[in-house]
Parts: C-alpha cells; sequence; structure tokens
C-alpha cells in the first residue's frame, strides 16, 4: 500500500494564486535573512551560547507550514528557527529569545534550542534530537481524542532516524490512525557524519514497515513539498494519517554556528554544488519570474523590506531589556 | 611540571590505557574522525582504528546497551555520552542493567566499563544541555561515580576507572577542557575514594565537588583577606565517600559548607551534610550548610543563568555567617 515517489513541481496544484506563491518565497527570504543576522550575531558574540543555522533548507520549513492552520500543531529541532518563522512567529521576539530577553517568545528562559510560539501552534524546538516525537504525536493524539481535526507535523532530521522512540511512536500513530505526519528532513548528516554511515537501510522503509505511506521529496523545491503536505494534511483531518514524508535538503552552514573548519567531513565543491545550483530560493525565484508571477525588481524589494525588518528587529533586541532575576524561580510549576 | 589540559589529560589517560589493554574500546557518537564536539578524543582513532574508537548513531540506549554485554564477555568499554543530560535516555541500560547485574548474578557476572560524560552550567546551553546529574546515579547502588576538578585528577581518575571492575561514571566539567594544570610525565592512578585537601584551614571546612572546587578556592581567598581560615577539600569520587576525611576535617574547623552543581535538594550536598550531622555532630559549632545550583532548569538568559549556580563571593558571604555564629534564617545567600 505504501509506496514512495518523488513529487516535482509539475505536480504542484494548479489552485494557488500569485499571493500564495509570493507569501511562500516571503517566508523562504525571511528564514534566510533571519539566519544570516542570527550567525553574524554569533560572530560578532553578541548572542550567547550557539545555534544552528536553518539556510539552505527553507522550502522544507515553508512548504509544510503553508499547507497548515494557525490551530495545526508542529514539533521543531536544535535548527528550529525555520520552522518558527514559518509557522507564523514574528521577528522581534524571535531575536528577544536568542539574546535571552525579557520579551523573546520564551522570556528568555528557553534560547535557541527551545524556542517555541504557543500563539502559532509551534509546540517548541528541541535540544534532545528526537526528543520531540513522542510530544508530536501526543499532540495528534490530543486532536483525535478531542475530535478536532487539527494536524501534528513533527519535523526531525535524518540522524533522528537512530532515537528508538521514533519507532515506539510510529507503530502506535499507526495502530491508532493519528492526525500526524512525520517529516524527516534529510540534510545528509548527523552533525559531522554522512547519513550513510548512521542509517542502515532505506528511511521511508522505516515508516512503511508499520503500514505508514511513505514519500519522498525533493526538499528544496517550495511547491513540491507544499503540494504533496496539502495531500497528506486533507487525508490527516480526514482519519488517514499517520504519513511520512523524507525531504532531501542540505544545511549551508556548519552543523551549528562554531563548526567552521569541516572540510574533513564534507567538502567545499559538494557546499557550493548546493548553493550554486540548488538553492530553493533562487529557484523559486525564477519560477515567479519566469512565469509572471513578479519581476525581479518586485522580488529584490522584498529582500530588501525584510532585511531592514531584520535588521530592526536585531538593533530592538539588542537594547531589550533582560529578565529581571526574580523570574529566576518563576514558572517553574504551573499555577 | 609540565601542564596540559583537562581536554589532553583525558585523551592521555585512554590512550595509555587503550596501549596497555587491547579489550578497551571507545564508543559513542562522533568519537573517531570528528574526536567529539569538545575534541577531547583527537588523534585517538588514528592510533587504534575504527575497531576500536566506534562512531555510532544517535542511538544512546542502544550503544549503552551494547557497551554493557561487551563488558559483560571480556571487553572495557568506554562510552562517550556527550552531554551529561543524555543519561535520561541511557537510564534503564545504566542502573538497571549494568548497575545490578553483579548483585543479581550472586557475584559471577561483571560490567567493567566507564561512562564518560560532562556536568556544568553558565556555557549558554540552555535547560538540556547544562545540568548536572551526577547525584542522579550516585543514587544507584552498583555504580561508582567519580567528579575530577582538574586536568590532574581528570587522567587519574580516569585510569583507575578503567581498570576498575565495575560500572563507573565520569562527570568532567565541561567548561575546564580547556583548562590546563600540572600533570607529571610519568604514569600515575588516582585511587577512588580518597579525598584531596586543596588547602589547609582552621575556622571553617569547605567540601566542594567539581566545577566547585575552584569556586571554593576563591572563596577561601576572598575569606583569608578578611583573616577567616577556610581548610577546602575535593572528595574527588562520591562514590565511594572518604568519609573519614571530611569527618576529620570538620571536627578540626567546626563548620562546613557543602559546595556541588548539581540541584541543591535531595542532591551532593544534603547526603554529605547529613553525614557529617551523623558522625560529628557534637564537634560542630554551626548548622551544616548546602550550597547546589538553584532548583530550578538551567535558563537560557545570561542574566538568569548566572544566578543559579553558586559563586565565590555567595560562599564567602555563607561562609562569614557561619563563623560569625549568625542564624541563616531565611533566605541563603546563594549567588552574591
Ligand atoms: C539525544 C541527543 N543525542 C545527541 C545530541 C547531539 N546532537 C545535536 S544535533 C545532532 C545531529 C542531529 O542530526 P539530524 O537529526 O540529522 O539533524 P540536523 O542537525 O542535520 O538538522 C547531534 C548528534 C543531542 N542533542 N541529543
Ligand atoms: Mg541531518
Amino acid at each position: 500500500m505504501s509506496t514512495s515517489k518523488t513529487k516535482n513541481s509539475a505536480q504542484a496544484s494548479a489552485k494557488h494564486n500569485a499571493e500564495d506563491f509570493l507569501r511562500m518565497y516571503r517566508q523562504m527570504v525571511r528564514i534566510r535573512t533571519f539566519e544570516d543576522n542570527a550567525n553574524q550575531l554569533y560572530l560578532s558574540a553578541k548572542m550567547p551560547g550557539l545555534t544552528h543555522m536553518y539556510s539552505g533548507e527553507e522550502a522544507v520549513a515553508v512548504g509544510i507550514c503553508e499547507a497548515l492552520r494557525v490551530t495545526d500543531k508542529i514539533t521543531s529541532t536544535h535548527r528550529g528557527h525555520g520552522h518558527c518563522v514559518a509557522k507564523g512567529a514574528e521577528f522581534k521576539e524571535m531575536f528577544c529569545e536568542l539574546l535571552g530577553k525579557e520579551e523573546g517568545y520564551c522570556r528568555g528562559k528557553g534560547g535557541s534550542m527551545h524556542i517555541a510560539d504557543q500563539s502559532n501552534g509551534n509546540l517548541g524546538a528541541n535540544a534532545i534530537v528526537g526528543g520531540s516525537m513522542g510530544i508530536a504525536t501526543g499532540a495528534a493524539f490530543t486532536a483525535k481524542l478531542l475530535g478536532k481535526d487539527d494536524v501534528t507535523v513533527c519535523f526531525f532530521g535524518d540522524g533522528a532516524t537512530a532515537q528508538g522512540l521514533m519507532y515506539e511512536v510510529m507503530n502506535m500513530a499507526a495502530l491508532w490512525n493519528l492526525p500526524i505526519i512525520y517529516a524527516c528532513e534529510n540534510n545528509g548528516y548527523s552533525e559531522y557524519t554522512k547519513t550513510a554511515e548512521i542509517a542502515a537501510g532505506s528511511i521511508t522503509g522505516r515508516a512503511e514497515a508499520f503500514g505508514i505511506e511513505a514519500h519522498t521529496v525533493d526538499g528544496q523545491d517550495v511547491l513540491a513539498v507544499n503540494s504533496l503536505t496539502e495531500q497528506l494534511v486533507e487525508r490527516c483531518r480526514k482519519g488517514e494519517g499517520p504519513f511520512f514524508m523524507e525531504l532531501m535538503t542540505y544545511r549551508y552552514h556548519g552543523h551549528h554556528v562554531g563548526d567552521i573548519n569541516r572540510e574533513y567531513y564534507r567538502s567545499k565543491d559538494e557546499e557550493k554544488d548546493w548553493r550554486e545550483n540548488k538553492d530553493p530560493i533562487t529557484q523559486f525565484a525564477r519560477h515567479l519570474t519566469s512565469e509572471g508571477i513578479a519581476t525581479e525588481e518586485e522580488l529584490e524589494a522584498m529582500q530588501a523590506e525584510i532585511k531592514a525588518d531584520a535588521t530592526a528587529a536585531v538593533e530592538y533586541a539588542l537594547k531589550a531589556k533582560y529578565p529581571d532575576a526574580s523570574e529566576v524561580d518563576m514558572h517553574v510549576y504551573a499555577a | 611540571m609540565r601542564e596540559i589540559t583537562l581536554s589532553q589529560a583525558v585523551n592521555e589517560a585512554l590512550a595509555e590505557e587503550m596501549r596497555r589493554d587491547e579489550t578497551v574500546f571507545i564508543i559513542g557518537e562522533d568519537v573517531a574522525e570528528a574526536g567529539t564536539p569538545f575534541k577531547v578524543l583527537s588523534g585517538l582513532v588514528e592510533e587504534f582504528g575504527t575497531a576500536r574508537v566506534v562512531d555510532t548513531p544517535i542511538a544512546e540506549p542502544g550503544f549503552m546497551g551494547i557497551a554493557v554485554g561487551a563488558a559483560m564477555t571480556g571487553s572495557r568499554p568506554v562510552v562517550d555520552l556527550m552531554f551529561g543530560d543524555f543519561i535520561f535516555l541511557i537510564m534503564d541500560q545504566l542502573c538497571n542493567q549494568a548497575a545490578k547485574t553483579h548483585y543479581m548474578s550472586g557475584g559471577k557476572l561483571s560490567v567493567p566499563l566507564v561512562l564518560r560524560t560532562n556536568l556544568g552550567a553558565t556555557r549558554r546551553s540552555a535547560a538540556q544541555h547544562s545540568q548536572s546529574l551526577h547525584a542522579l546515579v550516585a543514587h544507584i547502588p552498583g555504580l561508582k561515580v567519580a567528579l575530577p576538578s582538574s586536568a590532574y585528577e581528570a587522567k587519574g581518575l580516569m585510569k583507575t576507572a578503567i581498570r576498575d571492575n565495575n560500572p563507573v561514571v565520569i562527570f568532567e566539567d565541561k567548561l575546564m577542557y580547556q583548562e590546563k594544570a600540572g600533570v607529571p610525565d610519568e604514569e600515575y592512578l588516582i585511587p577512588f575514594g580518597v579525598a584531596n585537601v586543596k588547602r589547609e584551614g582552621t575556622d571553617i571546612t569547605l567540601i566542594a565537588t567539581s566545577s566547585m572546587v575552584q569556586v571554593a578556592e576563591k572563596a577561601a581567598e576572598i575569606l583569608a583577606a578578611e583573616g577567616i581560615s577556610a581548610e577546602v577539600i575535593d572528595p574527588r569520587t562520591i562514590v565511594p565517600l572518604d568519609e573519614a576525611a571530611l569527618i576529620k576535617s570538620v571536627k578540626k574547623t567546626s563548620r562546613a559548607i557543602v559546595i556541588d552543581e548539581g540541584h541543591q535538594s535531595y542532591g551532593v550536598t544534603s547526603e554529605i551534610a547529613s553525614r557529617l550531622n551523623e558522625k560529628a555532630f557534637y564537634h560542630l559549632d554551626a548548622p551544616v550548610l548546602r550550597m547546589g545550583a538553584m532548583d530550578v532548569p538551567v535558563p537560557f538568559s545570561p542574566a538568569l543563568e548566572d544566578l543559579t549556580v553558586p559563586t565565590p563571593e555567595g560562599v564567602a558571604a555563607n561562609a562569614r555567617k557561619l563563623v560569625a555564629g549568625e542564624m541563616l534564617d531565611g533566605e541563603m545567600i546563594h549567588a552574591a
């Protein structure tokens, strides 16, 4: 019953109008711009700790989240800024969180690796690889229990497929037909190791063993990701879940911002090839201009506007105040 | 004496033991070519090969279980757990399997393995990469727990751990990896259960572990300038614990503060304080004070994180009060 197939833009549904396309483009550029600024904050020693950049993988988060409603839930990973932006978060609160400021989404308590945005259904990034798989499946359980048609998307990396938890929850999700989509972002690396060295057999085959329908899709093609997700989300709402997606993608930066000298595990040529030939934003821009949906000038103007937004948000966050000392033992227990 | 970093000291201990005993192997995530994210193991795969420096998928319970089985059958695994926080993932293999096998088999099977991991906050790594969880495993009979406080201890304790026939958990302070200390060229081992008096004193005993040893030493400096003489003792292993040395010191000074980076409640500080209470009560002039990490998940924001860990100023402030005979009713001074 469960076949893996590769989708491409040609199959993208035609119902999208120009507005949808431009919003997807905008969201991808917003993620890239957010990450460029976050990286800069790290390099200039203005950001505490480390962070993991999502640059290069934008079409995955955007293609998926554009197929979701505000009430649908996602769980995110240590590489979570992209998911957060794509699910509707604002720059200001995000940068405040990255800098540990009171106005951050988590009042500065979570930081980059725990950023969450309750208002948009983002249940949070997670610093434990695979740690959100139970949470996501539980969110889908709630939807079913309470008779809601909400869908949950669980984002995780190829490396996380090594975690036993994934198999326990996929089994239950399949047994109970939970409305969840497991979205494996296969960026070819698990930290400093190639996926082939840490994952035996096929990734989609893991889900198929539980009778879960699994798809492989080009994660650099936002329309392909979006149209596949739209179909699966609709079917989840009708009680046909769970589903599994393997999204082939690439991270441009190191594993984290401090991972600068990485030629011992991947070549500069490989990085250059992805950046120059498979960039999700450049590819989509080409599509938009060739289809006459936007001119190059319009796209450039949009980029400039987003850049200005990000700069303003960073400036705001740098000046924003830290949480008061009295917050330190607040929120340990819920009232 | 030459000075090397804590990271180099651990690396040397492993290399020496792997040369001495071919049953010793290392297993964990990105331990081989990458040499771990902290680069502690760099160079080992070049010397010992990938059969003995084994990279795993991100499957902590899996490789921990493999290590337990390997240890029961003639190997001596050194498991590399990238962050101490991940100990929650391997609790069954560590506490239900490794810790109990020798006892449950009536002494016939043993599990000679080392679990190398780390502790320590203030790296701005937030709640899931900053915990100091050694008290959790110290609670389980069958596990030994070592807490090196410098490069010197890290090397000597690691070598002893590898030769021990029990599961030993070593927590390194991740903020100390690049810190240097004197380490002899000649081989040496540090026996378990032998505390180290870092500084002698007569007015108060500061018992400190791991990352908190330096905090206690700095507090002792502050106090010395005010004419208060503090003794600083590092137990080095909390299981086994050199109770006799701690009691001896406290009988001499009649006051004590126990400082440890684990959460304060139900933690290492509570255990040591209560042993002193049981065995040195009539020699005490003041209640034994506990100073652990604040009982909150480690916050990300630097403005909050720094409040959660004992500081030299906080220790000195509390010591001052104890020596003056003032009651510590109300708020304990945490990280003044
Ligand atoms: C349980 C656990 N083990 C190890 C780590 C350290 N770690 C953080 S990210 C990572 C690699 C994750 O790879 P993948 O799932 O492919 O995600 P990617 O970083 O490629 O997005 C590792 C090993 C962790 N955070 N949690
Ligand atoms: Mg990956």
